[in-house]
């Protein structure tokens, strides 16, 4: 059972084997070890946020070996002599003794902040890599899932973190936190009370800080880690998606082996990630709470401003009118709850609906292993487009006061501004967004009718001068041909009268409607021979082509 | 999983395309050039990777990934020599000088350290493995319909054989029994906090107004926020500026004090009386033009710390909402939807003292509020 390469080092053959007599594991490494991975520049995304999340526990477990969790108020005497004599935190204090006291313990908190925003930002840009690429189709709908529970928890679990600290700045945070709980209708106060346990700050027994600190080190992080392990088993399961290319199809996934080519690379980029965040931390101050002063709930630093992952929230309730109802003894305050719910609302909520609406209205119910180019589904692209245009908005209109200074307008203005813009921009996004994709599939169309320009200008018996097209590469050709061209749609009635399947009542109605929305002006993009000469498509590509024509 | 059939490739799946006609990026305007733009990860091969190496070519390569990794050793040794060496010098780091060298020295060692090791291995991926590209099958994931339907019959065999199906008694009383113990640790989470009660609707300032009034005084005084000194009339006598008070005795007297200041924090505002709105004069809370309103936002609660005095605005920093001092703060701008509440002033023995709470909950709105 267990024979190892002859020339495996002893000690390798030694472990493996006794694991084997005890697992059969050697079955799992002789099937996974050189597991084919596609390689793309955007494939790295998602390894930052998995890396990034790995440096959030190390660098968080160090700090929780001195951070004191209490608001327990105690007279700062310690290094950092500015604050000698003030009345703070125990957490604050301890915050403070990790930055100046705990050699490396500045580093360590800096690292944390910097990869918990790198963490963010790649989860983002990972999430926009899957949604623009379709790679979120049938069958990895439970993964994109995943991937919003998870972001969704990052900016929880990134709230909680800069709150512990209870500098000025945290507690600004932690004040709008309450103020937009006790927006909630029917139960704002009490999950007020709640949580604080009482009033802000300290509710009865100063039970908030430690609150926080055991879900922003036990609960969150367990749960987040949980989630990053399902979701990188059902990777590993349903295999990596791949950037169309001559190589790739749905029969057969092509790329460099596991073991050692991509072993080597991702341990190469947490190194990466980790010495990126390890620079931001040497060269550049981050979260300086020592500068805020403790938390004073009569005080707050003018221009503070949030993590960026918070900043939607805080542009959206910049821009809201202040609209609130009172009646029957009751106040409904839409100036809170709106801003506080329905953005992200919209944002996670469609995420999370899109691939099961994308479905529903293509009526396309085929495994997808090779992604789409994101021209090729420009209502996808576009409504993509119009999401960031609408998060982007609103995270700009969450530094408004900043933008005014900038640029010498008046703070209420850019309030207006993002007023309209919020509705005009998304919709505007959407408009040009599927133009140029259009035009790009227009283009990729004549360059399979007529080939590339040469740069070879020829002169013709009569004198006119052209230039000579020559037919475009293979692999390329491969890539534009990767587009699944609309098909004609069945008629709604068949010959016998029968109405199609799936047309019938006013969802059947609204379903071929939207259906016709999403192919509408599809420009048809294929090979007719014009070039006959080269027909050695591969034969994975020709069966995945067939699947496609056979599931509609 | 179970695939990996390795068509480990040979001669048939070249990494590499051969010839051809010039290419382009696909989806720019066609460079006319022969220059080869593919998209990066176009799986070409890691340049070197999947061909014979260039031996000598290699031998460098690997000197340089060598360097690389001797380069990460010593920024490690440096890390570690820093600490024990330097960094603990004159009793230790403390204070924000050595903290900042320290942050320098440990934080350039690592990063050099990681990055080093981060490209030497990089390099070596691309110029030393001679791992050519895979080829596998994606199966479909799905089980075949035979198996899918003798699980099904599985599963209904387990659940006859079980009784459940049959015996609906036994399916009631187990879910019955289920569902308190589901409701259970709700309950348990009652203690986290005590109910709303009424606590929302006054301030500390209502109970000071009462200790006062036992006393037979009309007020209680104000004092500046962080020294506690109480504030003559005469202290605030100019038009302009702002400042921060509460009550007198609210450190001393009340149980949780921060909460309670959290609560009561006031501005205190001079605004020229002939400026006041009828409405503003009419309520008579000012003492010459000093008004005092609530210094928590009716918006979600930060505090109102900025004054524009020659607009008489007060502007919250967090969303910008902004009222108008010189009409019982009236929202001019922004998200907040009520004034903030103002707090009755009058004059005792030359001192300000506030003769009453504010006559409405101070802060965000709530459900209950009304
Ligand atoms: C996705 C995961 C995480 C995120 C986004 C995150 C984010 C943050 C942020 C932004 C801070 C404020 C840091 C500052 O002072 O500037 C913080 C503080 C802290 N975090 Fe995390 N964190 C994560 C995971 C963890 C884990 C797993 C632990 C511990 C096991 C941890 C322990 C701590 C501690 C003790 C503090 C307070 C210390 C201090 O602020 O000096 N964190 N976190
Ligand atoms: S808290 Fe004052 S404007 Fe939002």
């Amino acid at each position: 059972m267990s024979q190892t390469a002859p020339a495996a080092p002893k000690a390798v053959e030694g472990s493996l084997n006794f694991l084997d007599d005890r697992l059969g594991s050697t079955n799992f490494f002789k099937r996974n070890a050189r597991k084919a991975f596609p390689d793309h520049w955007s494939f790295m995304l998602g390894e930052i946020a998995l890396y990034s999340f790995v440096i959030l526990l190390l660098t968080g477990t160090f700090l929780t070996l001195w951070f004191k969790p209490s608001m327990h108020e105690v007279i700062y005497e310690g290094s950092y002599t500015k604050l000698n004599g003030v009345k703070m935190s125990e957490a604050y204090a301890s915050a403070l003794h990790i930055s100046f006291d705990v050699r490396g313990g500045l580093l360590m908190r800096q690292i944390h902040h910097w990869a918990a925003v790198l963490f963010m930002a790649a989860i983002m840009a990972h999430m926009l890599r899957v949604f623009f690429t379709g790679a979120y189709r049938k069958p990895r709908e439970l993964n994109w899932l995943i991937g919003i529970v998870l972001f969704t928890l990052g900016m929880v679990e990134g709230l909680f973190g800069y709150s512990l600290p209870d500098d000025l700045l945290s507690g600004t945070g932690l004040r709008i936190t309450q103020g937009v709980l006790e927006a909630v209708p029917l139960v704002g106060t009490y999950g007020y009370m709640f949580l604080f346990g009482g009033e802000f700050p300290e509710g009865n027994h100063g039970d908030l800080i430690p609150r926080l600190f055991t879900l922003h080190v036990l609960l969150i992080p367990g749960v987040i880690l949980a989630l990053v392990t399902a979701h990188m088993m059902i990777m590993w399961h349903q295999k990596h998606t791949a950037m169309p290319s001559r190589n790739q199809s749905e029969k057969q996934v092509y790329g460099y082996p596991f073991y050692p080519v991509f072993m080597a690379k991702t341990g190469a980029f947490f190194m990466f990630t980790f010495g990126v965040t390890a620079l931001l931390s040497t060269v550049t101050q981050i979260n300086p709470i020592w500068l805020y002063g403790p938390y004073d709930p009569g005080a707050i630093s003018a221009g503070s401003q949030p993590d960026f992952y918070m900043g939607v929230l805080e542009g959206a309730l910049r821009i809201m009118p202040n609209w609130e109802i009172t009646a029957w003894g009751h106040t409904l305050s839409l100036n809170v709850l709106i801003p506080a719910t329905l953005p992200l609302g919209i944002v996670f909520g469609g995420a999370a609906a899109w691939p099961f609406l994308e479905r529903w209205v293509t009526g396309d119910n085929r495994s997808h292993h090779v992604v789409e180019r994101p021209r090729n589904a420009p209502v996808r692209t576009g409504v993509g487009v119009a999401a960031v245009t609408f998060y982007g908005l609103l995270w700009l209109a969450g530094a408004n006061d900043v933008l005014a200074d900038k640029f010498h307008v008046e703070l209420f203005k850019t309030t207006w501004f993002f007023r309209v813009a919020i509705f005009a921009g998304p919709i505007l996004a959407y408009i040009v967004t599927k133009r140029i994709c259009l035009g790009l599939q227009r283009r990729d169309a004549a360059v399979i009718d007529h080939g590339v320009e040469s740069g070879i200008i020829v002169m013709s018996p009569e004198g006119k001068f052209s230039e000579r097209h020559v037919p475009v590469r293979e692999e390329e050709k491969a890539v534009i041909l990767s587009k699944e061209n609309a098909k004609p749609e069945a008629p709604a009635v068949d010959g016998s009268g029968i109405p199609a399947p799936g047309t019938k009542g006013p969802m059947g109605f609204l379903r071929s409607r939207l259906n016709r929305g999403w192919t509408l002006d599809d420009i048809p993009v294929e090979d007719r021979g014009h070039h006959g000469e080269h027909h050695e498509v591969e034969e994975g590509e020709r069966a995945g082509a067939e699947q496609k024509e056979l599931s509609r | 999983m179970s695939d990996n059939k390795d068509h480990s490739t040979g001669g048939e799946q070249q990494p590499r395309e051969e010839g051809g006609a010039p290419g382009r990026v696909v989806g720019t305007p066609s460079p006319a050039a022969e220059r080869r733009l593919l998209p990066e990860g176009d799986t070409a091969a890691p340049e070197g990777a999947g061909e014979e190496l260039d031996e000598q070519a290699a031998k460098r390569a690997e000197r340089v990934v060598a360097s690389l990794f001797v380069l990460a050793f010593a920024a490690s040794v440096a890390f570690i020599a820093y600490y024990i060496g330097w960094s603990g010098r004159d009793g230790g780091m403390h204070g924000i000088e050595r903290a900042r060298e320290s942050n320098l020295w440990l934080g350039g060692t690592m990063t050099l350290a990681f990055l080093a090791m981060a490209v030497g291995i990089t390099i070596w991926v691309r110029r030393l493995m001679t791992s050519q590209p895979v080829v596998q099958e994606r199966h479909e994931l799905r089980a075949d319909d035979a198996t899918r339907e003798s699980f099904a019959k599985t599963f209904l065999e387990g659940a006859q054989e079980s009784g459940i199906t049959k015996r609906p008694l036994l399916r009631r009383t187990l879910l019955l029994a289920a569902a308190p113990l589901g409701l259970a640790p709700l309950v348990l989470l009652r203690d986290l906090g005590p109910l709303p009660e009424k606590r929302l609707r006054h301030t500390y300032w209502g109970e000071a107004v009462r200790r006062a009034k036992a006393q037979g005084k009309k007020g209680v005084r104000l004092v500046v926020d962080g020294t506690n000194k109480p504030l003559k009339v005469s202290d605030f006598a100019t038009p302009g500026g702002m400042i921060t008070v509460v009550p007198e005795g609210i450190e001393e007297h009340s149980e949780h004090p921060l909460n309670e200041i959290a609560k009561a924090v006031t501005i205190l505002i001079n605004v020229p009386p002939d400026k006041m709105s009828p409405r503003m004069r009419a309520r008579g809370w000012d003492v010459n033009g000093i008004v005092a309103y609530s210094k928590i936002c009716t918006h979600v609660g930060c505090p109102a710390a900025l004054y524009e005095q020659t607009t008489h605005h007060i502007l919250c920093p967090c969303h910008q909402s902004t009222f108008d001092a010189t009409d019982a703060a009236k929202v001019v701008f922004g998200p907040a939807a009520r004034p903030l509440p103002q707090l009755p002033l009058a004059e005792e023995d030359g001192y300000l003292v506030a003769t009453g709470d504010f006559p409405e909950p101070i802060g965000p709105s709530f459900w209950e509020r009304g």
